[in-house]
C-alpha cells in the first residue's frame, strides 16, 4: 500500500500590524490546524509575525504564465491611468 | 527549613522536570515521524531547556553558594535530582511520547498559572513566561492525542496502551510533600488537591473527545519527588554529565 | 558542495528534450542572461528543470542527513546553554531541509518522491555527513568548517536563476549567519581551555579539514555538469574558486585560534596572494560519495528507520483529517 501523503500548504505572514501578509514558504500537514501550528512553529522561530495565514496550495487558483502577455499587456498601454501621463502647468497646486 | 529553603528546593524541582523532559525530547532528534514535527519538538524541548535554566539560576541565587545552573545540570548525582518519574521515561514510540508530554503538561500548566499567583515575585515571573510556553505545547499535544486516538485503527490501540501503561506515573503529581505543603503555606503555592481536580478533568476531556478510555484505578508509583528514580534514569544522567565530569574545572 | 554528487557523471534520463525548439531555448537563455528570475510555473528546457530537482532535492537531502552527525552530541553537550544553541542550529537545518523540499516541489516532484529515492540511495547527500562526530571539538569545527564552506557555496545561491531556490536560499542564509560563529566561538573556547580541550580541537581539525575541502566538489577539470550550470546560473562559481577562497579565509582563522592545518604543504603565494595546499585524496572523495565513507551505512539506516517508524503515524494523522472532513461535510 503506497502511504498517501499530507498535503501541501502555503504560509502567509504578517511581520507586524500595518502591513499586509505576504508569501512566506510551504509545507506539509494533515488538517489546517496542523498547518497552522507547523507554519508558527517553522516560519516564525525569530518572531518573524504577528498574524498567519495557511491556505492549502491545491486551493489557490494562479494566472497560467502562458497567457501572461495576454493577461497582463493590455494594460500596458493605458498609460492614462498613472497621473504622471498629465501635464499640469507650473504654479497650479493642490492638484 | 528557611523559606528561602523552601523556594530553593521547589525552584530546583521545577527545573529537574522540565530539563529531564527537555533531555528525553532532545533525543529524539532527527527522528520524528515528519520533518515539520522536528521543529515543532525542537521549540519545545528549547522552550523546557530554557525553563530548567531560569529556574536553576534563581535556585542558585536563593542558594547563594554560588552554583550556577550548569552545577545543578551537570555535577548533582542522580538521586538529588528531584523530577517526576514520568518525564525520565524513556521515548518509546511517537504515541508514547506525545501521551507522556500531553499528561504532564496539563499538569505543569496548572502548577505554572498557579505560581503566577504566588506570592515570591521572581518564580511568579519566571511562571508567567513558562506558562505562555505551555499553552502552546498543550494545545499541540492535545492535537496529537485526538489524531493518534481518532486516526487509524492501530494508532488508536497504540495509544491507549501508552495512556494505560504511563498511567502509573501520574499519581506522584498530586501526593503533596512537605516540600509542596511549605510551598503552600509560606507562598501561596499551588494547591494540588484542587489540580488534582482540573487535572483529571482536562485529562479526562481531552481522552473521550480522542475516543479513548480513562485507565482504570490503580497502584500509582512514586519516588521521583524525594530522589528515588527508576532504572532507566542513572543513563539519563550518565549521558547528560559525561562530557564535564571527565572534564572537571573546564570551561566550555 | 551539499549538492557535490551533481559533478559526478550521470546515465542519460529520458526526457522530453525533443520537444524543445531552438527558439524556445533561446529566449529562456536571453531571460537568463538579463538576470530575469524563471518561477515556478514559466516555460523551461527539461534539463534545466531536472538540474534544479537534483540540485535543490540533494541540498534538502544534505540538511536532513546533517542533522545527525550534530544531534549525536544534543543529548551530551557540555553546558545547557550550548545544548540549547546546539539545538537551534540542528532544528534550523531541518527548517532549511523543509525550505529546500518545499522549493524543488514548485518544479513538480513531491516530497515523497525526493524521500523516497534518498531512502532507496538513488539521490545523494554531502559526503561530509558521513563522517563521524566522535568528541565535543567535532562539533566546534562542524559549525566553523563545514558551516564556513557552505556559506561560500550558498550566498551567491541567493542570486540564483530559479526564484523558489533563491528565495529559500535567502532565507537559509540569513538563519545560517550564526552557525559559523557558534562553530568557531566552540573552537576558540577550547583552544583557549585546558591542553586536553586544545589536543580535542586540533584533533577535530585533523579530522574534518579534507572532507571539508571536498565538500567543494571535483576539480573543474573534472566536473561534468558545471559549464551548463553556470550558463543557467543556477552556479556562478567554479569548485575549485569557491574551495580556494574557503582556504584562504580559513587558514588565517586557523592561526588566530593557534591551530595546524594538516597540510604539510600549506604555504602562501606572495605572486598570487592565494595559500597552495596538497593534492585532495580523490579516491576517498569517490568513496565516500559512492556510500563506503565511515557512517553512510548508519546515517541511512537512522533515516530509513525513522520514515518507517513514523509511518503509523502520518497515516494516523491523515484518516482522522478524512474522518473530520467528512464529518463537517
Amino acid at each position: 500500500m503506497s502511504e498517501q501523503v499530507w498535503p501541501l500548504y502555503e504560509v502567509f505572514i504578517r511581520t507586524r500590524g500595518g502591513l499586509s501578509h505576504r508569501h512566506a514558504g510551504s509545507l506539509h500537514a494533515a488538517d489546517d490546524q496542523m498547518a497552522l501550528d507547523h507554519a508558527r512553529d517553522t516560519y516564525t522561530r525569530r518572531s518573524e509575525g504577528v498574524s498567519l495565514w495557511v491556505v492549502r496550495s491545491d486551493r489557490i487558483v494562479a494566472s497560467d504564465p502562458a497567457e501572461t502577455a495576454a493577461f497582463f499587456e493590455p494594460a500596458a498601454d493605458k498609460i492614462y491611468r498613472h497621473p504622471t501621463f498629465y501635464d499640469i502647468p507650473d504654479g497650479v497646486e493642490n492638484l | 527549613m528557611r523559606p528561602e529553603q523552601t523556594l530553593t528546593a521547589y525552584a530546583l524541582r521545577l527545573g529537574d522536570s522540565a530539563l529531564i523532559l527537555g533531555q528525553r525530547m532532545v533525543e529524539l532528534v532527527a527522528a520524528y515521524p515528519e520533518l515539520e514535527e522536528e521543529l515543532a519538538n525542537a521549540n519545545f524541548a528549547l522552550d523546557y531547556i530554557g525553563q530548567a535554566r531560569l529556574f536553576y539560576t534563581y535556585a542558585g541565587e536563593l542558594e547563594g553558594a554560588g552554583r550556577s545552573e550548569d552545577d545543578f545540570a551537570y555535577f548533582r548525582p542522580e538521586h538529588e535530582f528531584r523530577n517526576l518519574l514520568l518525564v525520565e521515561q524513556p521515548n518509546g514510540h511517537f504515541g508514547d511520547t506525545i501521551v507522556r508530554q500531553f499528561l504532564f503538561d496539563v499538569y505543569y500548566l496548572l502548577v505554572l498559572e498557579a505560581l503566577t499567583r504566588c506570592s515570591d515575585r521572581r518564580l511568579a515571573e519566571i511562571a508567567a513566561r513558562a506558562e505562555k510556553e505551555l499553552r502552546y505545547h498543550l494545545r499541540h499535544c492535545s492535537q496529537w492525542l485526538l489524531r493518534l486516538g481518532d486516526g487509524t485503527e492501530e494508532s488508536h490501540q497504540k495509544v491507549q496502551q501508552s495512556l494505560d501503561e504511563l498511567w502509573r506515573y501520574t499519581g506522584e503529581m498530586f501526593a503533596a510533600d512537605a516540600l509542596d505543603d511549605a510551598m503552600r503555606t509560606l507562598f501561596d503555592g499551588p494547591d494540588l488537591g484542587a489540580i488534582a481536580a482540573e487535572w483529571h478533568r482536562d485529562v479526562a476531556a481531552v481522552v473521550d473527545e480522542a475516543t479513548l478510555s480513562m485507565p482504570p484505578e490503580q497502584h500509582m508509583a512514586s519516588g521521583g519527588k524525594k530522589g528515588v528514580h527508576t532504572e532507566h534514569f542513572g543513563y539519563l544522567i550518565a549521558e547528560m554529565q559525561n562530557l564535564p565530569r571527565t572534564y572537571p574545572g573546564a570551561t566550555w | 558542495m551539499y549538492t557535490q554528487g551533481l559533478d559526478q557523471a550521470e546515465k542519460k534520463e529520458a526526457g522530453g528534450a525533443g520537444k524543445e525548439s531552438a527558439e524556445q531555448l533561446a529566449a529562456f537563455q536571453a531571460r537568463i542572461d538579463v538576470e530575469e528570475k524563471i518561477e515556478a510555473k514559466d516555460w523551461m528546457p527539461e534539463a534545466y528543470r531536472r538540474t534544479l530537482i537534483r540540485q535543490i532535492s540533494q541540498h534538502a537531502h544534505s540538511e536532513i542527513i546533517g542533522m545527525q552527525p550534530e544531534g549525536n552530541w544534543l543529548t551530551r553537550a557540555p553546558t545547557l546553554k550550548r545544548k540549547a544553541i546546539l539545538l537551534a542550529k540542528v532544528q534550523d537545518e531541518a527548517g532549511h531541509g523543509l525550505y529546500l523540499y518545499s522549493a524543488a516541489e514548485t518544479l513538480g516532484v513531491s516530497r515523497d518522491r525526493m524521500v523516497a529515492d534518498l531512502l532507496s540511495g538513488k539521490a545523494k547527500y554531502s559526503s561530509i555527513f558521513n563522517y563521524p562526530t566522535l568528541t565535543w571539538a567535532d562539533i566546534g569545527a562542524i559549525g566553523w568548517l563545514v558551516d564556513g564552506a557552505a556559506i561560500m557555496n550558498q550566498i551567491p545561491l541567493c542570486r540564483c536563476s530559479y526564484g523558489p531556490y533563491a528565495r529559500a536560499m535567502v532565507r537559509v542564509c540569513k538563519e545560517e549567519s550564526f552557525h559559523q560563529r557558534q562553530g568557531f566561538e566552540i573552537m576558540l573556547t577550547l583552544c583557549r581551555g585546558t591542553d586536553e580541550q586544545k589536543a580535542m580541537a586540533q584533533d577535530a581539525l585533523n579530522r574534518f579539514w579534507w572532507p571539508a575541502l571536498m565538500m567543494f566538489g571535483p576539480n573543474d577539470s573534472n566536473s561534468t555538469h558545471s559549464a551548463q550550470s553556470m550558463a543557467w546560473k543556477i552556479k556562478r562559481f567554479s569548485n575549485d574558486e569557491l574551495r580556494q577562497k574557503f582556504v584562504d579565509i580559513t587558514v588565517r582563522q586557523a592561526d588566530f585560534l593557534g591551530l595546524r592545518i594538516p597540510d604539510d604543504e600549506l604555504s602562501f603565494n606572495e605572486a598570487t596572494g592565494h595559500y597552495e595546499f596538497s593534492e585532495i585524496d580523490w579516491q576517498e572523495f569517490f568513496d565516500v560519495i559512492a556510500g563506503n565513507g565511515p557512517c553512510n551505512k548508519e546515517r541511512m539506516s537512522k533515516r530509513r528507520k525513522a520514515h518507517e517508524d513514523g509511518a503509523w503515524v502520518r497515516e494516523a494523522a491523515r484518516a482522522f483529517a478524512d474522518k473530520r472532513s467528512a464529518q463537517a461535510a
